[in-house]
């Protein structure tokens, strides 16, 4: 078995990130142009534009909240700015990241400050917190420290022959090893729900993941609709799959042959404890990895067959793929190439090593293809049409 | 080297990890088994497209990873290609 200690930064709340961002987070779509004015000029920040925060009611908003709540205490995230348009929902994000452990994050708001005034503030605090930031120190840290969380796309048949499969080998690895781990797309597991619930560790779980998956049935009935057409998508049939049951019994061999999920999230929920959960995530790469990231993980395992070029702001995403056009005509977006394995000239086990390797470099601090091309979707989930 | 790979041991679909032609005689490998099996591509088949282990009737399921993938909509020579044109999904119906 590989090393497992890494250099992580350790917060102040004892969780462990890989990444050390100042980020700057609009409370909502109105201040995005004060975050970016920040980030402009105060180097080494972040802004995390996004579309909503207005007029959201009831468990959308409740989502919101969660999610640009959670962005903000990600272990990843050494502190964080917020801006608002005015005080009150602004306080709500900025109390939200203390109470998660966070003390470094201060609120700014626009109503009677304009935003000159606001970018003023905000920027003289991304300063202190930029210089401070900036002597913190990597320091040992063990992979049961780590939360990872995995999800694939534009998958094709070699998702599921290699890697997807290379994916669950590590999994296993690291559910044994002590670490969180979280896998998820409802949609997406449409023609394999049986097999996941059976995957369950207790019997609660199973129950909470068929509800979940029944809610989501029901929800799509209930528009009148199916998801012909959009699962599987163009991409995949392109690359030669052929029905929904055909992608999900591909898209569960993620979650290895040993690991059994010890409950489920909602979308954004941060797990309570090690070990394997399911998430209630859409199957859109960007909204997905979102709520994983607003969840708390620091690192993602994202196997593409076609192709998919996805990256997050806060979250490292390790890209795998088995197809050997994708990895030969898109080598710049493939962190580990596992197409051996389609020649056998590679074992799963040995792709497993490959993966494990580069998730500790990625920990350590290397760059993932998705950080150096600037990929930072950043894409939050809306259940229903604002007020 | 092989031309296909099949997951489990029920499957009657192989997946082509090469382009494939029609008359070209193919090498596979169960995974499951380790079996080597050989024959005849019908039809010329690109990368990752599927390719039938069997003969299967119009309105049979298909099998892959020993699970039903979705049903015929019309007859399958082994060695043909296997996509939307033939199989559809049991979950969602066109």
């Amino acid at each position: 078995m590989s090393d497992r200690t890494f250099q992580g930064y350790r917060r102040e709340n004892g969780r462990v990130g890989v990444r050390n961002h100042i980020v700057i987070l609009p409370l909502d779509d109105l201040s995005n142009a004060a975050c970016e004015a920040v980030a402009g000029h105060i180097k080494g920040t972040l802004a995390l534009p996004h579309a909503y925060g207005r007029l959201q009611f009831g468990e959308d908003l409740e989502l919101f909240f969660r999610t640009i709540i959670g962005t903000g205490a990600n272990p990843n995230v050494a502190a964080c700015v917020v801006i608002g348009i005015e005080p009150e929902w602004t306080a709500r994000i900025v109390d939200g990241v203390k109470a998660l452990g966070r003390t470094r994050v201060e609120g700014f708001w626009i109503e009677r400050h304009g935003d000159l005034k606001a970018i003023e503030m905000a920027s003289r605090k991304a300063f202190e917190y930029v210089q401070w930031a900036s002597e913190l120190r990597r320091e040992a840290c063990d992979v049961r420290e780590l939360y990872v969380s995995v999800k694939c796309g534009e998958s094709d048949t070699t998702s599921g022959l290699a890697s997807c499969p290379t994916v669950g080998n590590v999994l296993d690895r690291l559910e044994a090893m002590g670490a969180t781990l979280s896998f998820g797309e409802t949609s997406e597991i449409t023609g394999a729900e049986e097999i996941c619930k059976l995957r369950a560790a207790t019997p609660e779980a199973a129950e909470q993941y068929m509800k979940m998956f029944q809610a989501y049935y029901d929800f799509i009935a209930a528009q009148g609709a199916d998801l012909l057409g959009s699962q599987p998508t163009k991409g995949n049939i392109r690359g030669g799959l052929t029905t929904i049951e055909e992608k999900a019994l591909g898209n569960l061999q993620k979650i290895g042959k040993k690991c059994r999920f010890v409950g489920c999230l909602q979308p954004a929920e941060a797990p309570q404890g090690p070990g394997l959960w399911y998430m209630d995530t859409s199957s859109a790469a960007a909204e997905a990895v979102t709520l994983w990231a607003a969840s708390g993980a620091v690192v993602h395992f994202f196997p593409t067959g076609q192709g998919n070029v996805i990256g997050n702001p806060i979250e490292p995403v390790i890209k795998l793929s088995a197809n050997p056009l994708t990895v030969s005509t898109m080598s710049e977006h493939i962190d580990v190439d596992v197409s051996g394995i389609l020649r056998r000239e590679m074992t799963l086990d040995q792709a497993g090593d490959k993966l494990y390797e580069m998730m500790m470099r990625v920990c350590n601090g290397r760059l993932t293809c998705a950080e150096v091309l600037g990929h930072r979707e950043f894409v939050l989930t809306k259940l229903y049409r604002s007020a | 080297m092989v031309h296909f790979i099949a997951h489990g041991k029920d499957d009657t679909v192989g997946v082509a990890v090469v382009d494939i032609k029609a008359g070209q005689q193919v090498a596979g490998w169960n995974m499951e088994t380790d079996q080597t099996l050989g024959l005849k591509a019908g039809q010329d088949i690109l990368l990752g497209h599927k390719i039938a282990l069997a003969d299967v009737p119009a309105g049979q399921r298909i099998i892959k990873y020993n699970h039903p993938i979705g049903r015929t909509t019309r007859p399958v020579k082994k060695g043909e290609h296997v996509h939307v044109h033939n199989l559809e999904s049991e979950r969602w119906q066109r």
